[in-house]
């Protein structure tokens, strides 16, 4: 990472029939960033990334991409940037090397089969190369998709919940080449709903209803949340879990193997909560913990942050 | 008028989309075969339903003379399977009544003094009244009886008569259409038919390039790339050339084959006009692709464009019979013009000096279709 500002956007905002969609919404990206951004479904997330890549208009706003205006530059930014869709949008019925072909061409590269060889044996594909796209499992299908939006060697990433419907094993792989791109000094804007994701980012920005809520280095997002956790087991804990969910101060109510993990922002009712519950099940052990990573981002994708501020 | 998008192009770019569109179409096995049996299959079912020389109609004759060379027209009329001599009339008003009441779709009358005119070099007349409310029906005869004519008359015309050989035919064959003047040629439609399968094949084509990649998702992909809309259109618009190519070689020889049109024309001046006739079809095409935002509305359009193609083109009906409104809404469909100028070409032996007159329209209107389809262009997912 350097003081180097990739993205830079401020006040962005668009809307669908009325409604504010994304409402100004600012960011900043350093280089060699990986910056994860998080939200609930039809937060805003999808439509941010393609205002940044020039593939949606913003109303209002303003920000340079990789030193580029946002707004007038935005050709500029697409040779610069490699955009992940959330949904695959290559060609099912080109090969995979068609298609990787197709995107090289469109870039304008030199030394294309070279390129293409490289690229198919990086990401592992070099024997399937021939086989449709359309064919490829999801997993295959979002390797070949990075490869795509790879092969003109962006400076900027930009991945819309690209691991959505893929395997553990595949994720692990997909994380370790986003790292290994960063380490080159590729930056990379991530949107995800998995946890194992997030905390691997360097930041995070959580957007909900539109609005950016949170944005800060990943270490420093529990401290920003303020969140108290307590901690139950014994047996039997599902009627607790239940007393737990409609208590006053509990905003959430996690289960862990064999415990569940009970959170709040205010620590003086949810401590109320959890004693009451052990006043009727008085087998449970119940102490309380620090709140970690899991609770707070099972604390952000439920939505429970729509009225934080 | 709004500023018309910048040229800044690229020809790999082009040639990458192009490609693209290549692979995909040879992928697409079944709409690939369409587009090659299209043409076939259409021409043979119209070239055939609406086309082919009228056989066996009903004639009357009317005779005013009766000598060795209208004796052998009879007999080769007779023998003739085009018409069937149904009767043969003595006074003109008995023929005229059969063709009133349908008992005959012709009437022919060979006059008195016919023969003695014939050898005096006048050239008389041999009239010909055709049914035309039937139009195929009546366009028929001209070539018919013509065929006929020379092929009773001219073994006749051999030792003194020789010189009767020599020429123009001495004898004129007079057409008159009753009950519809503006008959339709039967060399008309099949040529003209060539116009119709374009429009309808190039257009239905290009109207989804574009509604395609949006419903399969492809679009967010393409537009995240540098690639620039003059470059999509060029390189999605530019293999179905080739296909319209093939579709034209297709008909050319169908027709040739299987009705016997003449094609008597400038061959390079028929390629430029059916060249610029197929861009401009796909453009067209192309331009309702940037309109429609799914594949149903894309046909939809197509339909909709199609159907004024084939109505107000001249196709069916007489295009100077039509009202103005109607001629004025003609004039803007590619189709008109390219119909004017196959008919010219394969017809009346035009050059390319003879259809620049409906060129320049047909390249007016393809640049026009084009640049508003640049316009349309959503370079964004807006």
């Amino acid at each position: 990472m350097s003081d180097e500002i990739v993205i830079d956007v401020r006040g962005l905002t668009k809307s669908y029939g009325g409604r504010k969609v994304v409402d100004d919404f600012d960011l900043k990206v350093p280089r060699g960033a990986i910056y994860g951004f998080l939200g609930p479904n039809g937060s805003g997330k999808t439509t941010t990334i393609r205002m940044v890549c020039g593939l949606l208009k913003p109303e209002s706003g303003a920000g340079e991409v990789l030193g580029f205006d946002v707004l007038r530059e935005s050709l500029k930014i697409k040779e610069r940037v490699g955009y992940m869709t959330q949904k695959f949008s290559l060609y099912e019925d080109l090969s995979i090397r068609e298609n990787l072909d197709f995107i090289a061409r469109l870039y304008g590269l030199d030394r294309r089969a070279e390129r293409l060889d490289r690229a198919l044996a990086e990401l592992g594909l070099s024997e399937r190369q021939e086989q449709l796209a359309g064919k490829l499992s999801g997993g295959w299908k979002q390797r070949l998709a990075l490869a795509a939006c790879m092969i003109h060697e962006p400076e900027l990433l930009l991945l819309d919940e690209p691991t959505a419907g893929v395997d553990p094993k595949a994720r692990r792989d997909f994380w370790d080449r986003i790292r290994q791109y960063a380490s080159q000094g590729v930056t990379t804007l991530v949107s995800t709903h998995y946890m194992d994701e997030a905390v691997q980012c360097d930041a995070i920005a959580y957007i909900a209803y539109g609005k950016k809520l949170i944005d800060a280095p990943t270490a420093q997002i529990p401290g920003r949340i303020g969140l108290h956790a307590w901690r139950m087991a014994g047996h039997p804990l599902h009627p607790a879990e239940l007393m737990l969910k409609d208590a006053p101060g509990v905003e959430l109510v996690a289960r862990f193997g064999a415990e569940i993990h009970a959170c709040g922002k205010d620590a003086a009712a949810l401590e109320r909560a959890v004693r009451r519950v052990q006043d009727a099940q008085p087998q449970l052990s119940a102490a309380p913990i620090e709140a970690g990573f899991e609770e707070i981002f099972i604390y952000l994708m439920s939505g429970a942050m729509d009225n934080f501020q | 008028m709004a500023a018309l998008p910048r040229l800044d192009l690229s020809w790999s770019r082009v040639f990458a989309v192009f490609l693209k569109e290549l692979v995909q179409m040879r992928r697409d096995r079944p709409t690939f075969a369409i587009m090659i049996l299209m043409p076939v299959i259409q021409l043979i079912l119209f070239g055939y339903a609406i086309n082919t020389d009228p056989r066996h109609l009903p004639a009357v004759v009317e005779m005013r003379e009766d000598g060795p060379m209208t004796r052998a027209f009879l007999a080769s009329l007779h023998a003739s399977t085009f018409v069937d001599i149904v009767a043969v009339a003595h006074t003109a008003e008995e023929g005229e009544a059969m063709l009133r009441s349908g008992q005959a779709s012709y009437l022919i009358s060979i006059p008195e003094g016919f023969e003695r005119r014939l050898l005096r070099g006048e050239r008389p007349q041999i009239l010909i009244a055709a049914d035309a409310s039937d139009p195929v029906a009546a366009t028929g005869a001209l070539g018919a009886i013509e065929r006929i004519a020379r092929s009773a008359f001219v073994p006749e015309f051999t030792g003194p008569l020789a010189y009767l050989a020599q020429g123009p035919p001495p004898y004129e064959i007079v057409i008159h259409r009753l009950y519809n003047p503006a008959g339709v040629s039967a060399f008309n439609i099949v040529p003209a038919l060539l116009g119709v399968i374009l429009t309808m094949t190039m257009v239905m084509i290009t109207s989804i390039a574009l509604t395609r990649e949006t419903e399969r998702g492809t679009m967010e992909n393409l537009l995240a790339t540098p690639v620039r809309p003059i470059e999509v259109m060029i390189g999605k618009t530019t293999p179905y050339i080739g296909v319209g190519a093939i579709q034209v070689a297709i008909v050319l020889i169908t027709s040739t084959a299987l009705f016997r049109i003449p094609f008597t024309g400038s061959l390079p001046a028929f390629l430029i006009a059916v060249t610029l006739f197929i861009l401009a079809n796909l453009m067209l095409g192309y331009l309702i692709s940037t309109l429609a935002r799914t594949q149903m509305q894309a046909m939809q359009m197509t339909f909709f464009v199609f159907l004024p193609s084939i109505l107000l083109s001249g196709f069916m009906f007489p295009f100077k019979a039509m009202p103005g409104w109607a001629q004025a809404i003609g004039e803007c469909l590619p189709i008109t013009h390219f119909l004017r100028i196959i008919r010219e070409i394969v017809l009346k032996s035009a050059g390319f000096a003879d259809i620049v007159g409906d060129l320049w329209p047909l390249t007016l209107i393809t640049l026009a279709l084009a640049a508003l389809a640049l316009v349309r262009f959503r370079r964004t997912l807006d």
